[in-house]
């Protein structure tokens, strides 16, 4: 269930594995898309992502909203890249 | 098997120190992503959506078994215990991590393997029959041929950086099993009125965004200027092909603006000005890579294999079923060419497992003369098995979850890595396969010959367009839909196949699916496959069972 709302995070794949990160509100990159910092617009996030190179590869703007267990991503594409391959 | 000589492998292991130095200075900042991301493509190295994905070039889709005990090696050590075929006949591994890929990398070049033009605007690995140097219908075993083209094509400076990737097949057989009509140049190796050894040479075919099936721009050329006329074409479409827009950088949209005729003129122009030369093929060259090719030292049938086989076949209703769709005649008597299915039902096609891999190189050598080959299909190939150990061969294999007895039959579906993995994807193709292949299984043997292919996105890595049944994952608002196609064949008489109508929701492939399968095993008429059913009957009564009356 969600809440309806939708938000903007910002994710990339780490740099030394491909693996998906989040950028957090402590200005770091995490696996779990809950640690995702999240605003009404992530212009400001996905600068200060961008600033760090070297942990993150090719970071964008993502669509989140709130659910029951925290975040999830808006579309399938970032659902399976959050929470792995359905099969 | 041709081996490496010295030259190769020393070849191999300054690349892979050069690798070594680039990721390291990747990860130290040195080098930026930009810089960085051609290099690893150079080398394989894709970024998809939950890993780095590495793609292994697997020439002309020839393993031995120390090849494949590597590729389980790589899949235990530095994936999650599995790898993919491709329908290029390679393997991609999808959890790689980049820290660990010179490493990888240096592991591969121990048995001469590695992931070089398996990507970027160069001339890729070149595929062929899995069948090749064992199948009945074969004029002469084309991997030496292969071979020639791989050495001339690797690294060749001038084509290293094309207008677009350029895939080459070959085929000797007059049954096409590599697909030859939709690659940029296909060859067809032919022998001519005087007995001289040859090749038909296609241009422009292709799948994708604009799929075309490739037109013959010369007759015969002698083996000798094969490599001169591969040289000449390419130079043409060096020169013009587009570099302004991707969607129009193939040779096929080049071909298709100038027409094959004025193709023709530019090649045979390019050719005739061209010093042969330093290209042409002496006849001593190619005799010494036939005969790294040379047969293996057969051994006679023996006297009961064939009463034991037949005892077996009645005794056992499985191995029977596997018998009469996985084993394929051989050229000797005595044995037999078994494909290893890589459909079971309900799991991702074209997977293997490490143990799995392990496996197969220990039976192709108990079974064979450890040798493997990979399908454009995406199963395996064990191609010199002895007629009197197939039920011995059945045993281990199916022990293994690999006694799928579905080689050619509706749930031996070609299928993408689609959205579960692949960056470029739409929708998903895997769980669309698992689940249609489990649904039609029943029925299967009733269908008969049935090629389904799946593609997660109009790239058509899963061949969708030349399936008989072509199903193409597409994106409508985030919602996952399918076009399905009709009538489409990879073989000598290669089509591509027609829409049928809008796409359906993924919950609507299976009846879809079964629908067109009903009116083509309704309107069919004796030994005919789907796609003459189609050219036949035409695309109303397909059309009509899918969407009511049109
Ligand atoms: S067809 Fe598309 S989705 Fe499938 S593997 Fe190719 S690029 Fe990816």
């Amino acid at each position: 269930m969600t809440t309806g709302s939708t938000y903007q995070a910002v994710t990339a794949n780490r740099l030394r594995d491909g693996v998906t990160v989040y950028f957090t509100a402590l200005g770091a990159w995490s696996t779990a898309i809950g640690d995702a910092a999240h605003a009404e617009d992530a212009t400001d996030l996905l600068a200060a992502a961008a600033a760090q190179p070297l942990e993150a590869v090719g970071a964008y703007v993502i669509a989140v909203e709130k659910a029951d267990r925290g975040l999830r991503p808006v579309g399938l594409r970032e659902q399976i890249r959050a929470f792995g391959p359905t099969v | 098997m041709y081996r490496y000589d010295e030259f190769d492998r020393r070849f191999l292991e300054e690349r892979v120190a050069q690798y070594r130095g680039q990721v390291a200075r990747r990860l130290n900042g040195q080098l930026t992503e930009e810089e960085f991301r051609p290099l690893r493509l150079r080398n394989g190295l894709y970024l998809q959506l939950h890993a780095y994905m590495l793609r292994v070039s697997i020439p002309y889709g020839t393993l031995s078994a120390e090849q494949v005990r590597m590729l389980a090696h790589v899949a235990r050590k530095y994936d999650r215990g599995y790898g993919h075929f491709t329908t290029r006949q390679n393997i991609q591994y999808n959890w790689i991590k980049l820290d660990e890929t010179p490493d990888l990398l240096a592991d591969l070049a121990t048995v001469e393997m590695h992931g070089i033009q398996t990507s970027g605007n160069c001339i890729r690995n070149i595929t062929s029959d899995p069948f090749a140097g064992v199948a009945i219908d074969e004029i002469e075993d084309p991997r030496p041929y292969c071979e020639i083209i791989r050495q001339w094509s690797t690294l060749h400076p001038e084509f290293s950086w094309l207008p677009r990737k350029f895939k080459i097949a070959v085929s000797a057989a007059l049954q096409d099993r590599a697909a030859v009509h939709v690659h940029d140049i296909g060859l067809y190796l032919k022998r001519s009125e005087a007995g001289e050894v040859g090749f038909e040479v296609l241009v422009g075919g292709g799948l994708g965004r604009t799929p075309i099936v490739g037109k013959v721009l010369r007759d015969f050329i002698p083996v000798r200027h094969l490599l001169s006329y591969l040289e000449a074409i390419l130079r043409v479409y060096n020169a013009y092909g587009r570099r302004d827009n991707i969607y129009k950088a193939r040779i096929k949209i080049l071909v298709q603006a100038l027409g094959v005729e004025k193709m023709r003129d530019a090649v045979e122009a390019e050719w005739a000005a061209m010093d042969h030369t330093p290209l042409d093929l002496a006849e001593e060259t190619v005799a010494a890579i036939v005969r790294q090719f040379a047969p293996p030292a057969y051994a006679a049938a023996g006297a009961d294999d064939e009463a034991a086989l037949a005892a077996s076949v009645e005794a056992d209703a499985d191995f029977a079923r596997w018998v009469r769709h996985n084993v394929f005649p051989h050229k000797q008597p005595g044995y037999a060419v078994v494909t290893i299915s890589l459909k079971p039902l309900g799991r991702p096609p074209g997977d293997a497992s490490a143990e799995q891999l392990d496996l197969i190189a220990d039976l192709s050598e108990t079974h064979g003369f450890s040798e493997v080959r990979v399908t454009h299909e995406q199963n395996l190939v064990l191609p010199d098995v002895r007629r009197g150990d197939l039920a011995a061969l059945y045993r281990a294999l199916a022990a293994a979850g690999l006694g799928a007895s579905n080689i050619g039959l509706a749930s031996d579906i070609i299928a993408c890595p689609g959205l579960d993995y692949c960056s470029l994807a739409n929708a998903r193709s895997i769980p669309v396969a698992e689940r249609l292949g489990e649904h039609l299984a029943a029925r299967e043997e009733e269908i008969g010959p049935m090629k389904i292919k799946i593609s997660g996105c109009i790239n058509a890595c899963g061949h969708h367009h030349v399936g008989h049944i072509g199903i193409l994952g597409v994106d409508k608002n985030g919602e996952e839909f399918y076009q399905i196609t009709v009538g489409g064949s990879a073989d000598e008489n290669a089509a591509i196949g027609g829409i049928v109508g809008k796409a359906v929701p993924s919950e609507g492939v299976n009846g879809a699916v079964d629908k067109l399968l009903d009116v083509y095993m309704r309107l069919r008429e004796d030994g005919e496959e789907l796609p003459a059913t189609y050219r036949r009957v035409g695309a109303e009564p397909f059309k009509e069972a899918v969407y009511g009356a049109v």
